[in-house]
């Protein structure tokens, strides 16, 4: 069971309250209409996947019901890092 | 290898069975091969086998990081069924299906299958008509299935509740009279045994830590154990760690890692000799041999390499079981545990050649592909051999996620499984 510092209420809170939404940082193409059919793909369904250091896009779906963004260990699901959407703090060893 | 027969029991029981061969030699690796698989799960084995029964290609290493048969193929539930919506995807598992139905003959190894029927609920409107387009379909691709109502199902199944009493009445099922469960480690073991004796290298503890390409073709895999092996092919069979090992090539995949749960009851007497799952309430069991109930749950909805999920999802699981099987309430459990499974978005498998020249990949099996291990093995192997996808493997490949042409099983494919 994770436990989540929501930071936008400023308190932890228990893992089944939040929602994960996958990989964070994932930029819809600025001209969809202009992708070649491998580049909307990419972007729909190919994933680093990461194993350790993962950015990744949660909400807080009974809570807040805001998103926000974590640096979790894949590997020991340690959580080492929330900040918010439109940030991008440097970690060693994250992808990007 | 020695042939398992009435006799040779009878001949070991002379010297208290003390004198039964090893199964497979741990081999040191040759410097090169003509074939490596990096993954010795079922799917790695039963692909190392075929490669050398159906293709004459013996000159084959398994490289295995744990010990065989150690991944997911020793974590799951064991449902084999057919029962597939899209003709792509029947035409796969129902090709895996007949395998089975031949497979302890075939590998003279008892993998234990049991054609025990699985059941699919329908607790509302939605469900009956789900299933019985399931049901068409499946039939008209010469697959079993049938529709059943309450009443019948009830008298099937006494210890599942039928009543109207509950809070999401089952108002029938389909059912696979063809599918059911079979012995996970046993069929490991008898693709591996099979596999040696007819020259192929198992080489377990012997982790696959990069991969050698030059001029866009793959030449050789790196180990952590035994330095650079080089070999013509490299099938990649390895289920949740598939997307570290398209990172060591360059590539990424359409297949995320997460983690996914089962458990098992302590053993009780015999009460249920089939399999029940419920896309509704999201839970299925069956009861092993031994007496335990075997129960699966969900996935969580992050990625995880750590082979353990979180206690909220197997609570919920429970609550599912109860409200199905009210009767085993009380029934403690034993043991949880959890694999680490590459769930596609298609809900179907990748089989494919990749954007580097000789290396190819079979995963996003997810949280079913148990069932598939015969017929993985045996498109996989073909694959290999060809050098580009055989024909039942051709709709899966890795590029449909750019074509669009995906195979959306997500309705069909049910609860995890
Ligand atoms: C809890 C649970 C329940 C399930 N229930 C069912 C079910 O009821 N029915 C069903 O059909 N399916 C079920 N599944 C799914 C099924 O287990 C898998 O789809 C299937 O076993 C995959 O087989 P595999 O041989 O590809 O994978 P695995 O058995 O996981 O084999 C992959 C192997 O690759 C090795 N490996 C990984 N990385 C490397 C490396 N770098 N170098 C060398 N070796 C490496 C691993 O150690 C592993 O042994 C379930 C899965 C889980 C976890
Ligand atoms: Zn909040």
């Amino acid at each position: 069971m994770l436990h989540i510092f929501c930071p936008h209420c400023g308190e932890y809170r228990e893992e089944e309250e939040f929602r994960c939404k996958g990989q964070a940082h994932i930029a819809r193409p600025l001209d969809p209409e202009a992708c070649s059919d491998e580049e909307w793909g990419h972007f729909m369904f190919f994933r680093q996947n990461t194993r350790g250091q993962h950015r990744e896009l949660w909400v807080h779906s009974t809570g807040c019901r805001k998103h926000f963004n974590v640096i979790r260990n894949t590997v020991t699901y340690e959580i080492e890092k929330v900040y918010l959407v439109g940030t991008k703090p440097e970690t060693e060893g994250a992808a990007s | 290898m020695e042939k398992y027969s009435a006799l040779g029991l009878l001949k070991h029981s002379l010297s208290n069975h003390e004198n039964w061969p090893r199964l497979w030699h741990n081999p040191t690796p040759k410097k090169k091969y003509d074939i490596i698989i990096v993954g010795g799960g079922g799917h790695g084995l039963a692909t190392a086998y075929y490669l050398a029964k159906n293709h004459g290609i013996t000159n084959v290493a398994v490289l295995e990081k744990g010990w065989l048969g150690g991944g997911n193929t020793a974590r799951n539930t064991t449902i084999v069924r057919s029962n597939y919506l899209w003709d792509e995807s029947a035409r796969l598992y129902e090709h895996a299906l007949k395998l089975w139905e031949g497979l302890s003959q075939d590998l003279n190894y008892n993998v234990m299958f049991s054609q025990r029927g699985v059941y699919h609920l329908c607790h509302t409107l939605q469900d009956i008509r789900d299933n019985e387009r399931l049901v068409s379909a499946n039939r008209l691709n010469g697959i079993d299935n049938e529709m059943i109502d309450a009443e019948q199902l009830q008298r099937e199944i006494p210890l599942l509740d039928c009543s109207r009493n509950t809070r999401f009445p089952v108002l029938g099922a389909s059912v696979q009279r063809r599918a059911g469960n079979a012995r996970h480690d046993a069929v490991a073991w008898g693709y591996a045994r099979a596999a040696a004796a007819l020259g192929v290298d198992l080489i377990q503890q012997c982790e696959v830590v990069d991969m050698v390409i030059e001029n866009g073709a793959i030449t050789g895999v790196k180990t952590r154990q035994h330095g650079v092996i080089k070999a013509d092919r490299v099938g990649c069979v390895a289920a949740g760690n598939s997307g570290v090992l398209a990172k060591m090539a360059g590539f990424e995949l359409p297949v995320e890692s997460h983690p996914l749960q089962a458990l098992v009851s302590e053993p009780i007497k015999p009460v249920l000799d089939t399999v029940v799952m419920s896309n509704h309430v999201h839970g299925y069991m069956s009861q092993s041999d031994k007496g335990d109930l075997v129960i699966g749950a969900g996935i969580d909805s992050w990625v995880g390499y750590g082979q353990r999920g979180s206690y909220s999802i197997i609570e919920h699981t429970i609550q599912a079981i109860v409200e199905m099987f009210p009767a085993v309430s009380r029934v403690r459990m034993n043991r949880q545990w959890g694999g680490i499974v590459d769930t596609c978005p298609d809900a179907c498998p990748i089989i494919t050649a990749t954007p580097v020249r000789n290396l190819f990949f079979n995963c996003g099996w997810g949280t079913g592909g148990f069932k598939a291990t015969p017929g993985s093995g045996h498109v996989f192997a073909e694959t290999l051999a060809l050098g580009k996808a055989a024909p039942l493997a051709e709709p899966f490949s890795m590029f449909r996620f750019h074509s669009g042409a995906l195979i959306d099983e997500h309705g069909a494919a049910a609860v995890a499984h």
